[in-house]
């Protein structure tokens, strides 16, 4: 397949097209309005599902009614939409029905703004709605891995029953790149649908797929069970990308956009002499706890670099336990934090380590 | 009084079965108050289900209320949606299975209050699936608060001197708000407060369910009944108050029949 120059939102959603989307159902907000414009087009000429809802809510519910029924489904939103959506992904991941959410997350907390932010990182994967579930999170941190990781996600998604968000920010969804995309795959048969799936009793007990368990051994069992699947997923879907670590005296640590801008950082601080290199988690939850905790043996300190008030450092310093000094350095509302504004926090951090510098 | 003995050319299964147990009814014991009406209802829903022969291709949609455990009642496949959201999971599952029959089973406090936007969208949209409104004026299964359908006056214990309605509003017509759409094929209002009405019930119920199979819109039936616990009355005092009372406030009848519905069911 050929490169195409492509913007990030209309990508992942003729990325999930041809992943063998379905149904779509979801609610104009900027910044990824262009991934509902795209599929109000491509998914009806294809004869499959698309709605623009009334709400987040109501979009939330029908990508719940529709994975019920078994067809494989996604919704994309923003922040405030994705708010609005938590009690249908409370309700979906005891329901365990495969689910894919993409965030095109932006400035909060509020209406905010529509510039691009990383400050729905603990909403994401620490407490997506109330009870205890958590979502596989995908953090892309440009256009092609955005696409790459919309196939994943469908699987995973299938595989486990349950719900994948993929967390990118405005930069992404509204940025032009490069990128391949995946050739289009047939839709799964509706008599293929899975065993679970509500398609009708026909010559066979009639399923229920429900969140509702009443009794307080009865939930713990269905919650025991969740957990269960949740630590398979822990121990088995761990992803993330390393820079210059091999010999690296100072990491930093960062996800999505903000991580690939400390990519320009490594550079800059290697071409000063300084041994830096960077982790950039890919999947937020499970976290790569155990790398760095590794890492964190071998280093002498960690800069962890978010888009926001500084998330994502408490579980580096979760993972770290203690092992090195970890700081933060982050901007908020929108505001992209430039190579040129992390090297000095980085000089700073070496100075501070006194880390010796590469004649 | 004579007891005629039946012969051996007599027996049980001899006889033609006029009267049944539907089979699109499980025999799991509900978890209704005596007296409720949602045994009722889900038995003519029943009916309906086997009378058209579409048990295996009917999908349910419970909601958060009195009925939340339905689909352990019809056997049917089914789900459960978050409160109000019924509609929204139904319109999701009929818009990938276009094939099937989806209803949701909604309570008032479920369809008229938190999931009132969603229904009203549905309708209007005339997405192809049947809701049933279950209509008793007062929220069941949190004990008895105001419901949108609470009428002017009457005690809950969230009003406990009587909705008034400068303060509370009025109770919410649906069928007429929702009949009032272009996009709804067929809304009525029927009562089973007596076996006509029983009858008359069941009747629009399967309208609705040909209304959906025949692929001409949204249909909803809103089905008028008691809460003879909540109401803090006998089931046969609820009866008579809600004849007096509910009729009264929420006329009985279609509030929309399209044309295409109506020729559907004048050929029958």
């Amino acid at each position: 397949m050929a490169m195409e120059l492509i913007e990030g939102n209309r990508a992942f959603a003729e990325a999930a097209v041809r992943a063998g989307a379905e149904a779509f159902f979801g609610y104009p907000i900027t910044p990824q309005s262009e991934a509902l414009e795209h599929l109000s087009k491509r998914l009806p000429e294809l004869g499959r599902a698309f709605l623009q809802a009334e709400s987040e809510i109501a979009a939330i519910n029908m990508v719940y009614g529709a994975a019920c029924a078994g067809a494989r489904v996604l919704t994309s939103s923003s922040s405030p939409g994705i708010s609005l959506m938590q009690e249908g992904l409370s309700y979906i991941a005891c329901s365990e029905v495969p689910v894919v959410v993409v965030n095109v997350m932006r400035g909060g907390p509020g209406l905010g703004n529509i510039q691009p932010a990383q400050a729905d990182y603990f909403q994401a994967v620490k407490m997506a709605g109330h009870g205890n579930f958590r979502m596989i999170v995908l953090a892309p941190a440009n256009v092609q891995e955005l696409v790459d990781l919309v196939t994943v996600s469908f699987d995973l998604a299938e595989k486990y029953r349950t719900i994948v968000m993929i967390a990118a920010d405005g930069a992404i969804g509204q940025m032009m790149e490069p990128a391949e995309l995946p050739p289009l795959c047939p839709v799964r048969p509706a008599e293929e649908r899975a065993d679970w799936a509500l398609t009708g009793a026909a010559g066979r007990e009639p399923n229920t797929i429900t969140s509702l368990y009443l009794g307080a051994e009865n939930l713990e069992r269905v919650n025991l069970r969740l957990q269960a699947k949740l630590k398979e997923i822990a121990a088995n879907e761990v992803r993330w990308k390393e820079y210059e670590t091999d010999d690296a005296e100072l990491l930093l640590a960062a996800f999505g956009t903000v991580g690939r801008i400390c990519q320009s950082v490594v550079r800059e601080a290697r071409a000063k002499g300084l041994r830096v290199g960077l982790i950039r988690p890919i999947s937020l939850w499970p976290f790569p706890n155990a790398r760095i905790a590794e890492l964190a043996e071998q280093v002498r300190g960690i800069l962890t670099v978010e888009m926001n008030a500084g998330q994502m450092v408490d579980d580096v310093r979760l993972a770290v336990e203690g092992r090195c000094p970890i700081s933060f350095y982050g901007r908020m509302g929108g505001v992209i934090p430039l190579a040129d504004d992390i090297l000095p926090e980085v000089e700073r951090m070496a100075d501070e380590l006194d880390l010796g510098v590469e004649a | 009084m004579t007891v005629t003995e039946i012969t051996a050319t007599e027996t049980a299964a001899d006889m033609e079965l006029i009267y049944g147990y539907p089979e699109s009814l499980t025999e799991a014991y509900t978890i209704y108050c005596a007296g409720c009406s949602h045994g009722t209802i889900h038995r003519l829903i029943a009916e309906v289900l086997d009378e058209l022969d579409i048990r295996e291709k009917t999908v349910v949609v419970a909601p958060v209320g009195c009925s939340l455990m339905a689909y352990d009642y019809f056997s049917v496949d089914g789900a459960l949606a978050p409160h109000g959201r019924a509609s929204a999971v139904a319109v999701g599952m009929k818009r990938v299975s276009p094939d099937k029959a989806v209803f949701s089973y909604q309570g008032d406090g479920d369809l008229a209050a938190i999931g009132t936007a969603e229904i009203v969208h549905a309708a209007n949209r005339g997405e192809p699936i049947t809701a049933i409104f279950v209509n008793n004026a007062i929220y069941g299964m949190t004990g008895g608060q105001m419901a949108p359908t609470t009428l002017p006056g009457q005690v809950t214990t969230s009003s406990p001197i009587g909705r008034d309605v400068k303060e509370a509003g009025f109770p919410m017509r649906m069928a007429e708000l929702l009949g009032g759409l272009p996009g709804a094929a067929f809304v009525t209002r029927q009562a089973v407060y007596d076996l006509p009405g029983i009858r008359r019930t069941k009747q629009a119920i399967k309208i609705a369910f040909q209304t959906q199979l025949q692929g001409l819109g949204f249909s909803l039936v809103e089905v008028l009944s008691i809460c003879p616990t909540n109401w803090k009355m006998s089931p046969d005092q609820a009866l008579e108050w809600a004849q007096k009372h509910m009729v009264d406030y929420f006329p009985l009848g279609d509030t929309k029949m399209s044309d295409e519905v109506r020729t559907m069911v004048e050929g029958q």
